[in-house]
């Protein structure tokens, strides 16, 4: 299996824990794995990125190549179109639809949604809404990373059980939160689109 | 042995410590700054009593590793790139003392500056100070070499410098740890003499270490770190140093590689390999992140070897390589990046409610009559007072720099002169420049936005906290002349008429704007400080 994701947002929207969760999930299905992240002025409000390359086989890059993403997952519309020079011919984008607005000339958010359902392989979620539905709206990540699970060739429980291990310091009504957040956007997905 | 999944920064740190090192010193500097900041939270560390509070600058921390090696224990020191640059006279010279415990020196360099005013290459510094250096290829190599580097720098009697770049410092991946080992006890040097770098000692000394060099040539040309894969088509050979390894890799995915490569991870480079490489093939192209430093040594100033890499075009001059600049040197393939026109940058900005955006709108007002052009800045959060909509300073060049510019004005006449510095800038290298102006008595403003940490890099302790208005005074600016204020939209006239006051006074002022970074507020050990010190 090998699978190269795009990790897309803005500073603070809950990349990190994204990326630790698929980490950790694939640690469990003893998966080879390596993760290249941007720091920098993440706390003011630029954008984030996260290379994540999972594999059974050695990796060597820690980049992913131009046109090889098998899916890009972003939390933020404009953030995923950004990385898009990166898609694969097969990939998936999976995106929410909310977008976060810090800068004036943020494009019109029609236009970009057209532009992205415009893209052969695309998946638009209100993960923000869903999110909010099943109590908690700072798990908006991940209803995201739930969607995206269905494109990640993975156990879905590897993931339930990253999310145990990630939120466990933060107590079991977090976990039972996150673990139905992920459940819900899963259930988006395999609902509302056929594959 | 199970693997850690461990960001190349956290691999370093990880080595160091089941190396048995007692102490590490380090300023934060992205992207070295995770370094320090997981022997912080290590509970390995805490057990062994491992030192991990942060320096001053990069020179002091330098020196306090030679101290503590000097004692005859390992440590560690940790910088970004620049940093080299303040810790240079310290770090050139500890390769003449050598060492007695082992002492490993970090520096990750910023190819592309994600967050950095240069791209140097610290390779060169390596060179420069005449020893040994590690360049990894991956967080499993990053770990090993620090882990082999105290044992090389005991062995041979030299510091080693592990160079890393900000891809791998900020990637993670699994790292198997090897066993556990346990502190040096304090010994002092066997020869008194080895730190007394008076001339006729370091003389001595520096011949010891230009004798050295054929050995850790010779260690080079047998290290496990520099592997020579054969290949069946020597039409071209591939020298790549480091991470550069891993984009060749990429692009023949689980396939050989066809051409004879050598992998240059350990330096002095291995000069016979490289030597065979060129005899053996047509042609040789040279992969490094950062300078043509290999490329320009195996080319030579006669130019007569066939070498492609970053000064014939092949590969670009300047940035940060990725699998498919690699490629498109091998295959001449091309490949074009459009992103969609509707995507808009975001630029980073202050977060809102940043006390720096309230001293930029109060200085911008208080500015207006003198005109443009007078306020030098420095690095930190701050600096982004250079964007829209303040547009309110016009100088960012090192560390320390603001005051020091806003004199050499001053001296040529452009008065007022102001200068814009942090808390942590101004602990790090602001107050000997502020001594300068002081004894001159320089016509000169110096704001030092005071907001109680090293904001730009995460929110690290600063050593100014509580001790500005001492440490300005100590250094001799009339008492008066030190004004503090509490920089919010409602005090505004008053901090615009603090401002014009000292604008017209003909000498050195302080002005302190003083409010607590909002990203800190969930740090509760900095607010009961705070409060414990009265500073809010
Ligand atoms: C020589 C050197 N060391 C480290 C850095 C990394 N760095 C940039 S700004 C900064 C400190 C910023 O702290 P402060 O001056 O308090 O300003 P703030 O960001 O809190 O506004 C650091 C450590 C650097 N650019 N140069
Ligand atoms: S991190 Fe702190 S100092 Fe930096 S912009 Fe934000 S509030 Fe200001």
């Amino acid at each position: 299996m090998k699978s190269d994701i795009i990790l897309a947002g803005v500073g603070g929207q809950g990349i990190v824990s994204i990326a630790a969760t698929i980490g950790t999930a694939a640690l469990i299905e003893g998966l080879n794995l390596k993760q290249s992240e941007v720091h920098g002025m993440s706390q003011r409000g630029g954008d984030v990125s996260s290379n994540m390359r999972v594999s059974s086989n050695e990796i060597a890059s820690d980049l992913i190549p131009y046109g090889q993403a098998d899916l890009i997952l972003s939390v933020e519309p404009m953030e995923a179109l950004r990385y898009l020079p990166f898609l694969s011919e097969s990939g998936w984008l999976v995106t929410n639809s909310e977008p976060f607005i810090n800068i004036d000339n943020y494009p019109n958010l029609d236009e970009l949604l057209e532009k992205i359902k415009s893209l052969p392989r695309n998946v638009i979620i209100n993960a923000d809404k869903i999110a909010a539905e099943v109590g908690s709206r700072r798990s908006s990540n991940i209803v995201m990373l739930g969607a995206a699970s269905h494109f990640i060739d993975m156990d879905f429980d590897a993931f339930k059980k990253g999310i145990t291990q990630i939120f466990a310091k933060k107590g079991t009504e977090t976990v039972d939160v996150n673990i139905k957040a992920l459940e819900a956007g899963r259930k988006f997905v395999e609902e509302n689109y056929k594959f | 042995m199970e693997k850690l999944l461990l960001l190349g920064d956290e691999a370093i740190a990880q080595a160091a410590l089941d190396a048995g090192m007692s102490g590490m010193y380090a300023y934060p500097g992205t992207p070295s700054t995770e370094i320090m900041e997981f022997i912080q939270h290590s509970k390995m560390a805490k057990e062994n009593n491992v030192h991990s509070i942060w320096s001053a600058n990069e020179k002091t921390s330098m020196e306090s590793a030679i101290g503590m090696s000097y004692a005859g224990k390992r440590t560690m020191v940790a910088m970004k790139h620049v940093g080299l640059n303040v810790a240079a006279d310290a770090f050139l010279n500890a390769a003449i003392t050598g060492v007695n415990g082992g002492l490993v020196v970090v520096t990750a360099d910023d190819p592309s500056m994600h967050s950095s005013q240069n791209e140097q290459d610290n390779r060169f510094y390596g060179k420069f100070a005449l020893i040994p250096i590690f360049e990894p290829v991956n967080q499993q190599d990053a770990y090993n070499m620090v882990y082999d580097a105290f044992e090389m720098s005991e062995k041979f009697n030299v510091p080693i410098l592990i160079r890393i770049t900000t891809r791998l410092a900020h990637s993670r991946a699994g790292v198997a740890r090897r066993e556990v080992k346990l502190h040096n006890k304090i010994t002092l040097p066997k020869n008194p003499r080895q730190f007394v770098l008076l001339p006729s000692i370091a003389k001595v000394q520096y011949k010891q270490l230009l004798d050295n060099q054929s050995k850790f040539e010779e260690n080079s040309e047998k290290s496990i770190y520099n592997i020579y894969e054969d290949g069946s088509d020597k039409s071209l050979g591939i020298i790549a140093c480091g991470i550069s390894y891993n984009y060749l890799k990429e692009n023949y995915n689980d396939t050989k590689i066809p051409f004879p490569v050598l992998r240059v991870c350990q330096y002095p480079v291995p000069k016979e390999q490289i030597k065979k490489l060129m005899a053996e093939c047509k042609e040789v192209l040279v992969l490094e992140d950062g300078y043509p430093f290999v490329e320009e040594m195996v080319k030579g100033i006669l130019d007569k070897e066939p070498v492609k890499g970053r000064l014939d075009g092949s590969l670009p001059r300047d940035g940060e390589l990725n699998p498919n600049i690699v490629k498109r040197a091998i295959t001449g393939e091309k490949f074009i990046v459009e992103i969609p026109k509707i995507v808009q940058n975001r630029p980073p900005a202050l977060c809102k409610g940043c006390g720096h955006i309230d001293a930029y709108l109060a200085l911008n007002k208080a500015l207006i009559k003198y005109g443009e052009g007078r306020v030098f800045a420095d690095i930190g959060c701050y600096t982004l007072g250079a964007l829209e909509p303040y547009n309110a300073i016009n100088s960012c060049v090192d560390m320390g720099a603001s005051i020091t510019m806003a004199k050499g004005a001053a001296d040529a006449g452009l008065v007022p002169a102001v200068a814009v510095i942090g808390d942590s800038t101004f602990t790090h290298s602001g107050m000997t420049g502020l001594l300068d102006a002081v004894v001159e008595n320089s016509p000169i403003t110096v704001i030092i936005s005071d907001n109680f940490t090293t904001g730009m890099t995460g929110g690290q302790n600063s050593h100014a906290l509580g001790r500005l208005e001492k440490i300005c005074e100590g250094i001799g600016v009339e008492p008066e002349h030190i004004r503090v204020f509490h920089p919010t939209s409602k005090n505004f006239d008053e901090m615009v008429s603090i401002i014009e006051e000292e604008l017209q006074y003909k000498g050195v002022s302080v002005i302190i704007p003083r409010r607590q970074c909002v990203q800190t507020m969930k740090n509760k050990d900095l607010v009961a400080k705070v409060k414990e010190l009265k500073l809010n």
